[in-house]
């Protein structure tokens, strides 16, 4: 048999207005949930390096649990099993919004934990022999440090996190990877939808790894 | 240190100061006073605890036994001091062998930090301060810029200036020459010298030995974590009477 088939660019092109509708959806999840990572890292990052083990252990034990499953089952239990537990729907959106906060959140406060521990002693000691609290030193001269060396690490974990949202397809969430699915099963044009599909995602974390590589460049001033 | 009776009170009094690292005995009952514009120099072999000493001092390290009273605020063993901590912190200004500039901040805002943050002064106050402690120090032309950016014997001027612009009581050197190449070590001991002529007190450990010579009131050796031997600078480095001491000295201005 005669093999002839061809990528056929038309067909990718104008699968184009019927992938659009997905990105806004990827994005809202992606962004939505990367933001309430990042706070939840920042507060089980601190509490992870808190001398007090009552405070140490909660930390602990969130990102082993969320960095040790996968999200896809995580989403799938935030969807399917929490609404039992809580006797009502939670709708789709939410549910991934929630997961990639919940997952980043994980990786987030070991990315918090890292960076401030990174910061040499000598930055304390010598706020501290200025009379500067705890927190002021924290505040004005270890976080700005630490923070700096967080951006490569966060832009990381944040074009992880939206090729995540991806998985969401399964719950219906009208991301990237739905729509495509949804107008493969018209057009039964895979080959170019996944390309296309593709290519969005790829457009959308390289224009984010520009905007971190401009962010380093300009903290770099005085380290 | 005997102390004439109408000599003013001690401003740093340490008395049976005792420090362990675990298994370690670091310090083994320090008692030490120091007197308002007294220039205190600390000698003796890496690892004997003169760091740990000074350092005792304003909290950076805690002890176990003993008490420290810094301008009338007590420090407590075990790092229970609380406030009189935090007061004493604001009094006592440290220098330190690596700088520990904020490579963050230009060399202005390092030096405005603290007095903003801890003594809440305006920022036009603090720059005013700074200005004059930059210039003071050689460095007035290089605010703007970041420690990154300035030589080793920069850096530690503008980490005198910073400590300075809080107007300490009392000036804490921890080998402030010892991370330096050795063409940079006399601009940062100029600085040294002019602050003693001000009437600054400082306690100082270093190895510079001509240095300790020539600005000290008085000479301390410790030896693992005791004091040995404490005199003037003549009588610790021409005729001292521990054997310690002697074979201290004998080593090290053998080069």
């Amino acid at each position: 048999m005669e093999v002839t088939f061809q990528f056929d660019w038309a067909a990718a092109f104008r699968s184009i207005p019927h992938l659009l509708p997905g990105i806004p959806w990827t994005l809202l999840i992606s962004f939505g949930g990367l933001a309430i990572g990042f706070i939840i890292g920042i507060v089980f990052g601190l509490m992870r390096i808190s001398p007090s083990r009552l405070i140490r252990w909660p930390a602990i034990v969130y990102i082993e649990v969320f960095r040790g499953t996968p999200i896809l089952v995580q989403v799938l239990f935030i969807f399917y099993g929490l609404p039992q537990l809580l006797g009502s729907p939670i709708n789709a959106l939410t549910a991934g919004i929630a997961a990639i906060a919940v997952n980043s959140g994980a990786y987030i406060s070991e990315v918090v934990r890292g960076g401030v521990q990174s910061i040499e002693r000598g930055q304390r000691e010598a706020s501290l022999s200025l009379g500067l609290s705890r927190t002021q030193a924290f505040r004005y001269v270890i976080w700005p440090q630490a923070f700096r060396r967080m951006i490569p690490p966060l832009g990381n974990q944040g074009i992880i996190s939206i090729k995540d949202t991806s998985l969401f397809s399964v719950i219906g969430v009208g991301e990237l990877v739905r729509q495509g699915q949804i107008y493969i099963a018209t057009t039964f044009t895979a080959l170019e939808v996944y390309f296309m599909v593709a290519l969005m995602y790829l457009a959308i974390t390289w224009s984010l790894s520009l905007l971190l590589r401009q962010l380093e460049k300009r903290g770099l001033v005085g380290q | 240190m005997t102390q004439n009776e109408n000599a003013p009170a001690p401003i740093v009094r340490m008395e049976k100061v005792n420090k362990h690292f675990g298994s370690l005995h670091v310090l083994k009952e320090i008692d030490l006073e120091v007197a308002p514009g007294e220039v205190v120099v600390i000698i003796g072999a890496s690892g004997s605890g003169k760091s740990t000493l000074i350092r005792c001092i304003n909290g950076l390290e805690e002890f176990q036994e003993g008490h420290i009273d810094v301008d009338g605020n007590e420090l407590t063993p075990h790092g229970r001091s609380g406030q009189a901590l935090q007061k004493i912190r604001t009094e006592v200004g440290m220098v330190f062998q690596q700088f520990n500039l904020f490579p963050h901040l230009s060399v202005l805002d390092n030096v405005i930090l603290a007095p903003m943050k801890v003594r809440s002064w305006s920022r036009a106050d603090a720059v005013e301060t700074a200005d004059r402690l930059l210039e003071r120090v050689g460095i007035s032309d290089q605010a703007a810029k970041y420690p990154s950016q300035l030589s080793g014997g920069q850096q530690q001027r503008v980490a005198l200036a910073r400590a300075l612009a809080m107007e300490p009581r009392l000036m804490l050197f921890d080998e402030p020459t010892s991370a330096l190449d050795p063409e940079m070590i006399g601009e940062v001991l100029d600085a040294m010298r002019e602050l003693v002529r001000e009437g600054m007190t400082m306690i100082i450990v270093t190895h510079e030995m001509g240095f300790a010579r020539e600005v000290a009131d008085r000479v301390i050796y410790i030896h693992k974590g005791e004091i040995a031997e404490q005199a003037p600078p003549e009588q610790i480095f021409d005729s001292p009477t521990d054997e310690r001491t002697r074979s201290f000295l004998a080593r090290v201005l053998k080069h």
